[in-house]
């Protein structure tokens, strides 16, 4: 176990540096890297001043060693907004989107896995149909749309929750229950898949000729088995929300990753951007190996 | 015989399906007491399992539909009880071991974890579940019970997974045990080992068991008494000697009849010409070694059957023939060439000689592909064989020669029956005019009669267009009844070979000889023998 998590680590890290590399490189093949610090109608004067200070005048090769050499102190410049190391500026905004993802996600991941479960013990019942109704819903429905439309209801209309920030309480439940929408409709549905197999398997069976009751059945012997695909599709729909979930966080003001994002690549805050992805980037490779540590975890077979 | 514990009367049972209502069995009536040994014997689709499922409540209503009758249960009907009073019944009072214990455990749970929730769900504490647990796993002859209960169902091999399946379903001492089809899966040696467990602890406890079963070998083995199924009706009741002696019924008749085993053995083939000719064949993975230098030669026209258990690498050879998987040392001559060494381009015209025939035609046939395409998409692969004008003609003359209609040619593999479809992948096989067909356990997955029709069918293909086989097969009268010259395989090496006749009337070696004792006989005398004659090799 402890070896495979080395080999992963290794081979994220080449993963890492290739990212690194490409970043520098597709930086500079866009154009002038002026033309993406500066505004647009920046003077010649200020734009040679900055090649002066940024070291742009000298030989590519030479500025790719600098580069290397400020990445691997991760030192990745100043965010010019704000004049804070760019670094600081964007963990700042990943907690936020951490907490909002991990909420969100548990949230999915107990609603789901219940309901998905229930609905397939009784394939076509009243619970299944409603289900699989609003499941069906959910995994289609534009987030964008449902964020203004749950704004203008329970805002603008109720008056009942803020609009935007992350003062208290109520302010996150707007941003998490637009989240959860999306990923609960698709989990709901692998759930339920996966669950009408594994309830019709020969174990199943077996555990009912023991005389098992059938909440035991769900939810010890079948669960445990349907949970591979789930597992994977979970880590899916989080991966994406650690990348930042842009527009719920654009439109709730709220001061996560993805917004973050947005904002730098308007101001042409180039630091920040460089940050943002490299810790979005470890961000997903810690995540992918606990899903493939959770697989362990469910299924004695798979040892690595 | 006192009076039964369990009895069916009456019983009919619908499944509604797409294609409409099937009544899966009609009328059934049957009982069984204590200390009582039953076998329901009957082929696939005969409702053989459908009583048995219903006494255990493993009916999903829908699709299912008890149309009459009971099940008394000590008296009481079980159809008459709720849902929660069933599950009492179920494991401490009548317990089910199943076929393929593989998956019917639960592969995420230890053993243990699973014997001891049979006995925790019915009232038995924790701790003594655990303690009982071990005591069980030892009884069942498994080594080391401690540890076994803390491994999972995929850590142990199929003969103990059965085994484990009997510890769980003895756990609470039931009345009455019901054993689906327990050792079909299984070696013979194997089958051999359970069918004597069952009995030992049938003796210790006198609960009644009832043996459901395709094998008349098994009913020999091991029954009292035995009912006949056939398309969801019982057609005749008596003992093993009964059934087998003086069928009344003509479908028991034609049953026993088609049991194989009883047929005219070959003589030897000596002095053709070898098709090919393997020496020292090895094949390893990484470490492991699985085939130890196999010699084998097989000659035009000839039947090579190959025996051996699972794990035997019998079935590594029909891969190592077909490059599915490259040798690690020895050479394979076929017509002067290393089969084993031969470049790409040669194989390739190399492999329309030597075609395969798999055991289960449902996953070795296309879904997705008519029977048309499916035997004309080897002539697509070797383009000189057959003008493409030619290829209708010819695949309605394909069906033909394996005895279909030329019309199933329009059809998808869904809607034939398991020996169509087998014949089917021999039609497919013959179409590019092979001088050699692999036959992996390729009637192992088929019922007694239709095995017996397909056997025929090779034959007649065999000596019509001079094609050998090399036959690699776990069922020994099948065996009998088709090879020219047999080869015994154990972990990797040939233990004896030689003509059909010397393997099965002179065995040499012990181990051959073991093996063709566990192999059960339909007939319950020659059975009772046996028996005897494997007693006295364990003495």
């Amino acid at each position: 176990m402890g070896h495979f998590i080395a080999r992963r680590t290794v081979a994220s890290a080449i993963s890492l540096a290739f990212l690194v590399i490409a970043v520098f490189f597709l930086s500079r093949l866009t154009g002038d890297p002026t033309d993406l610090y500066l505004p647009l109608d920046a003077s010649q004067e200020v734009r040679d001043n900055f090649r002066e200070l940024n070291g742009l005048n000298e030989p590519i090769l030479l500025q790719f060693a600098g580069y290397l050499g400020d990445m691997a102190r991760l030192d990745f410049g100043t965010s010019l907004r704000s004049a804070e190391p760019a670094l600081a500026v964007v963990l700042q905004a990943f907690q936020w989107t951490l907490v909002l993802a991990l909420v969100t996600m548990v949230f999915v991941t107990v609603a789901a896995v219940i309901l998905g479960s229930l609905a397939a013990f009784n394939v076509g019942g009243p619970l299944d149909r409603v289900a699989t109704f609003f499941s069906l819903i959910g995994a289609s429905a534009p987030d964008f749309w449902i964020a203004i439309v749950a704004i203008v209801i329970f805002s603008v209309g109720f008056g009942w929750l803020p609009t935007s920030g992350t003062g208290s309480i109520w302010h996150w439940i707007l941003p998490v229950s637009v989240l959860f929408i999306r990923p609960f409709g698709l989990i709901l549905q692998v759930v339920r898949g996966s669950m009408i197999n594994a309830l019709g398997s020969a174990y199943v069976k077996t555990a009912r000729a023991k005389g098992v009751a059938p909440r035991p059945i769900i939810f010890t012997h079948a669960l445990r088995n349907a949970m591979l695909p789930v597992v994977t599709v979970m880590g899916d729909q989080a991966a994406g929300m650690l990348n930042g979930a842009v527009v719920v966080e654009t439109i709730f003001g709220f001061p996560g990753v993805g917004k973050l994002m947005i904002d730098s690549i308007l101001q042409r805050d180039f630091a920040v951007i460089l940050a943002a992805i490299m810790v979005t980037a470890v961000a997903i490779f810690v995540m992918n190996l606990l899903i493939d540590l959770a697989y362990a975890l469910l299924d004695p077979r798979i040892r690595y | 015989m006192p009076d039964p514990i369990l009895e069916v009367r009456d019983l009919s049972v619908t499944f509604e399906t797409a294609r409409g209502p099937v009544r899966a069995v009609r009328n059934v009536n049957w009982h069984l007491s204590r200390g009582e040994v039953l076998a329901i014997l009957g082929e696939s689709g005969s409702g053989k399992s459908v009583s048995a499922n219903a006494v255990m409540d493993l009916i999903d209503i829908p699709p299912g539909r008890i149309d009459s009758g009971q099940i008394l249960f000590e008296g009481r009907d079980l159809l008459k009880m709720t849902p929660k009073e069933r599950r009492k019944i179920n494991g401490p009072r009548i317990a089910m071991i199943f076929q393929d214990p593989l998956s019917h455990l639960n592969p995420v749970w230890t053993v243990g974890w699973q014997i001891e929730e049979a006995m925790v769900i019915h009232g038995t504490p924790r701790a003594e579940a655990k303690a009982k647990t071990v005591d069980l796993l030892g009884k069942v002859g498994l080594p080391n019970p401690a540890e076994a209960a803390a491994k999972y169902p995929h850590q142990f091999s199929g003969g103990q997974r059965q085994r484990v399946m009997i510890a769980m379903a003895l756990a609470l001492k039931p009345d009455v045990l019901i054993a689906d089809e327990p050792t079909t899966a299984l070696d013979v040696t194997v089958q051999a080992q359970i069918l004597a467990l069952l009995e030992e602890l049938q003796r210790e406890t006198g609960m009644g068991l009832l043996i459901i079963t395709h094998d008349l070998g098994v009913v020999a083995e091991i029954a009292d008494r035995c009912i006949v199924m056939n398309k969801g009706e019982v057609v005749e009741t008596g003992t093993p000697a009964q059934i087998h002696g003086a069928p009344q019924h003509p479908y028991t008749q034609k049953l026993i009849a088609a049991a194989p085993g009883k047929g005219q053995m070959s003589d030897s083939t000596d002095g053709r010409t070898p098709l090919l000719q393997m020496r020292g064949a090895t094949k390893a993975y990484g470490e492991v070694r699985v085939l130890h230098g196999i010699d084998l030669d097989i000659h035009a026209g000839e039947c090579v059957a190959v025996v051996g258990e699972s794990g035997s690498g019998k079935s590594t050879v029909a891969k190592l023939i077909t490059r599915l998987e490259s040798a690690t040392g020895g050479t394979a001559m076929w017509n002067g060439e290393d089969l084993f060494t031969m470049p790409q381009r040669r194989l390739l015209e190399v492999r329309r000689e030597v075609q395969m025939v798999f055991q289960d035609p449902t996953q070795s046939l296309n879904p997705r592909m008519s029977v048309r395409d499916i035997i004309s998409e080897a002539w697509v692969i070797h383009p000189d064989v057959l003008p493409k004008p030619r290829w209708r003609d010819r695949v309605a003359e394909l069906l033909e020669q394996v005895g279909l209609e030329p019309d199933h040619a329009r059809r998808y593999p869904h809607q034939f029956s398991g020996g169509q479809r087998q014949r089917i992948a021999i039609a497919r096989a013959l179409a590019l005019e092979p001088r050699l067909i692999i036959c992996d356990e390729a009637v192992s997955a088929l019922d007694v009669q239709v095995q017996a029709q397909v056997i025929r069918l090779l034959a007649r293909l065999g000596r019509e267009m001079n094609i050998a086989y090399l036959f690699i097969a776990h069922d020994l009268p099948v065996v009998r009844d088709f090879a020219d010259s047999v080869v015994v395989m154990k972990s990797g090496r040939v233990v004896e070979e030689g003509p059909v006749r010397q393997i099965f009337d002179n065995p040499r070696q012990d181990y051959t000889r073991n093996l063709m004792a566990a192999s059960l006989d339909p007939d319950p005398d020659v059975q009772a023998a046996r028996r005897r004659q494997r007693q006295e090799m364990m003495a």
